[in-house]
């Protein structure tokens, strides 16, 4: 084990692939003698050289499309979004092309589409995204947010490893914010497995991303209420664990959904409807979702405090349901 | 493969073979859309039916310039010649355009935008330029590995005005990829002109902006696109970079067959109908003695029956199985 910030852990499980297997690249804006926009490629251009650390011209579409050609020819590409809100410049080849290509050509397209997402830390409404939604609609796309650095690195391996086209989304704020113990090494998670990161008895917690750490943080605050919340980290959106998930259901029969992308539409909609589908008759209350408001990420941080969700508003969404 | 001729002329020219295969690619391209318009009057076509009638001589002549061997095709809808030259079977050809049962794309999708890798066939999508970064990293994987294959695809006057065939061929240039972009200026994009898609004075200029070698030539002239794409195949297989071809012909149909083309003033029809890349090519390979008329006229017919056969063939295989529609979403393992 080695203690490890979450951008450690993804720079840690890349590096590995890297050296494990010589037809994996990465390409991507400033990512070779810059090291990256948040320096998670920081010194691998120098053990890897220019032709596996591909510096590319700000073309996400070129990106993301080049990294699909390559898979087609027996290459595992992971091409970095220097913001995951710039995927919208490359959204036709990952939703059209990638994401098509099995069901179409029964072909392996083996890239990782990762990058940056999420607000809270004051950048602004094109830099603070969660789109992850999106791709998880789309038919043919993986769809990873992992909240933890060993889970970081372990689906990160997993990702690298996978022949579909998968969509990594990491949490920009958890970047440097939190560390914890990983394991050295090879080290993979797989895909489409949740994990019940806070076992509890009165109510269940269901979140991915930065939103785990909201639920951890509320989780603490309702102990002190004698609300004992069971958090589960769904890690993936697609595969989605939903066995995991209604598990804890039947367990608990009250449920709150939180993700911190905005609320229409949003996954957690979907995974309230699973539940509503398949765990109705375990429900002693409706199901809530806790998201941000349906607006753009604002820029001041008085106001982009007030639209994404935080702890506070799992509280008092979980007294709802427990008062219901 | 083309059926080889048995005679020989000691007066041919010494490239009378290839000229023999290129007419050969081009009457089967042309019969084969004779073939599909036949299926889509009979009222049995299923989906889009593409002609390419006016643009043979740039889909046989630009992948006759390809070693097929090693290199790929991402050809676009109306590069039915290319497949034929790779070596695609007439009957798999037919099977995947009419999606029966046995495609390659297991009904899944149909007309060419199937892949057959072994071929070293890469279809296009309906998003037309979204497969040109696509081609450019296929050779970009290529070079890390050494090899030394080329990427030949293509766009239309129309599809050149997507955003992200710019991206590619800027790509393509700083990179110096082995891809050859062909822009098929057929003069309407759907019903729209060219003068309503873009105001430079000729598509390839638009080379020189990104730093690659562009040439605009007569796309009816099949052996001035092979010898045009030989050289721009030489270019990128040396190290020097993708080249960026404007072929201007003249599509004579519709968009599509439902499509009766009446916003083409039918001057321009009749100007272009002269310079029909498969007559005028008979007309010089006769002249030149590398066949005969009766050659020419049997093999258009054979070559006729021949598509009509593994049309029929085609609807005699069933639809695919329903199940087909839940598999491979993803690759399992």
């Amino acid at each position: 084990m080695a203690t490890m910030t979450y951008l450690e852990a993804i720079a840690d499980a890349l590096r590995l692939e890297m050296r494990r297997d010589p037809t994996v690249f990465q390409i991507g804006e400033d990512i070779g003698t810059y090291g990256g926009a948040f320096k998670l490629t920081k010194g691998m251009i120098d053990e890897f050289g220019p032709t596996r650390i591909i510096d590319a011209p700000i073309s996400e579409a070129a990106i993301i499309g080049s990294a699909i050609g390559a898979a087609l020819n027996g290459m595992r590409p992971v091409a970095e979004m220097q913001f995951m809100d710039f995927v919208t410049n490359g959204f036709n080849q990952l939703v059209t092309v990638a994401g098509t290509t099995a069901y179409r050509w029964s072909m392996p397209v083996p890239i990782v589409v990762r990058g940056p997402s999420g607000g809270g830390v004051g950048a602004n409404p094109f830099h603070s995204r969660n789109s992850e939604a999106w791709f998880a609609h789309a038919t043919g796309l993986k769809v990873v947010c992992p909240a933890f650095p060993a889970d970081a690195k372990g689906l990160m391996t997993a990702s690298i490893r996978d022949n579909n086209p998968v969509v990594f989304f990491e949490h920009k704020g958890l970047y440097r914010k939190i560390k914890e113990d990983v394991p050295e090494g090879e080290y993979v998670v797989p895909l489409g497995v949740a994990r019940v990161v806070r076992p509890g008895t009165s109510v269940s917690v269901i979140a991915y991303g930065s939103a785990v750490h909201m639920a951890l943080e509320a989780s603490e605050a309702l102990l002190r209420e004698g609300i004992d919340v069971e958090v589960v980290d769904i890690r993936t959106l697609v595969p989605f664990d939903e066995e995991t998930v209604l598990e804890s259901v039947r367990r608990t029969h009250r449920v709150v959904v939180a993700h911190e992308a905005v609320l229409t539409a949003g996954f957690g909609g979907e995974i309230a409807a699973r539940i509503a589908d398949k765990a109705f008759r375990w429900l002693d209350a409706p199901v809530r979702r806790v998201a941000a408001f349906d607006a753009p990420t604002p820029f001041a941080p008085t106001l982009e405090k007030a639209v994404l969700p935080n702890a506070e508003t799992i509280v008092s969404a979980v007294r709802d349901v427990m008062a219901f | 493969m083309p059926k080889k001729s048995t005679s020989t002329r000691a007066s041919a020219p010494k490239n009378a073979e290839l000229a023999r295969q290129m007419l050969t690619y081009m009457i089967m391209a042309r019969e084969f859309d004779a073939a599909m318009l036949r299926l889509y009057r009979q009222g049995k076509a299923f989906g889009g039916v593409y002609s390419q009638l006016g643009n043979e001589a740039v889909s046989v002549g630009s992948a006759m310039a390809l070693d097929n061997k090693i290199d790929v095709l991402f050809p676009m809808h109306r590069n039915i010649g290319g497949h034929f030259v790779f070596g695609q079977d007439i009957d798999q050809l037919m099977v995947n355009h009419l999606a029966r049962e046995g495609s390659q794309m297991r009904g899944t999708d149909g007309t060419g935008h199937y892949a057959d890798p072994q071929r070293r066939i890469y279809g296009n999508v309906s998003h037309l330029g979204a497969m040109i970064p696509v081609a450019a990293g296929f050779v970009m994987a290529g070079l890390m590995r050494g090899e030394k294959t080329v990427a030949m695809t293509y766009i239309g006057d129309g599809g050149a005005q997507v955003g992200e065939v710019h991206e590619a061929l800027n790509f393509a240039a700083v990179r110096k990829l082995p891809l050859i972009v062909i822009i098929e200026n057929n003069q309407y994009a759907y019903s729209t002109p060219n003068h309503l898609e873009f105001a430079c004075e000729r598509l390839s200029d638009r080379a020189q902006g990104y730093g690659m070698f562009g040439t605009t030539i007569d796309g009816t002239d099949v052996e001035l696109v092979y010898q045009t794409c030989r050289e721009a195949v030489q270019r990128a297989r040396n190290g020097e970079g993708p080249s960026l071809i404007e072929t201007v012909t003249m599509r004579m149909r519709g968009h599509a067959e439902h499509d009766d083309f009446a916003y083409v003033p039918k001057d321009i029809l009749e100007r272009w109908s002269t310079k029909d890349p498969v007559e005028t090519y008979i007309s010089r390979v006769i002249q030149q003695g590398i066949m005969t008329e009766s050659e020419v006229t049997s093999l258009r017919e054979s070559t006729l029956s021949t598509m009509i056969a593994a049309i029929d063939r085609a609807l005699e295989r069933p639809w695919p199985a329903a199940e087909e529609g839940f598999r491979n979403v993803f690759i399992e393992s």
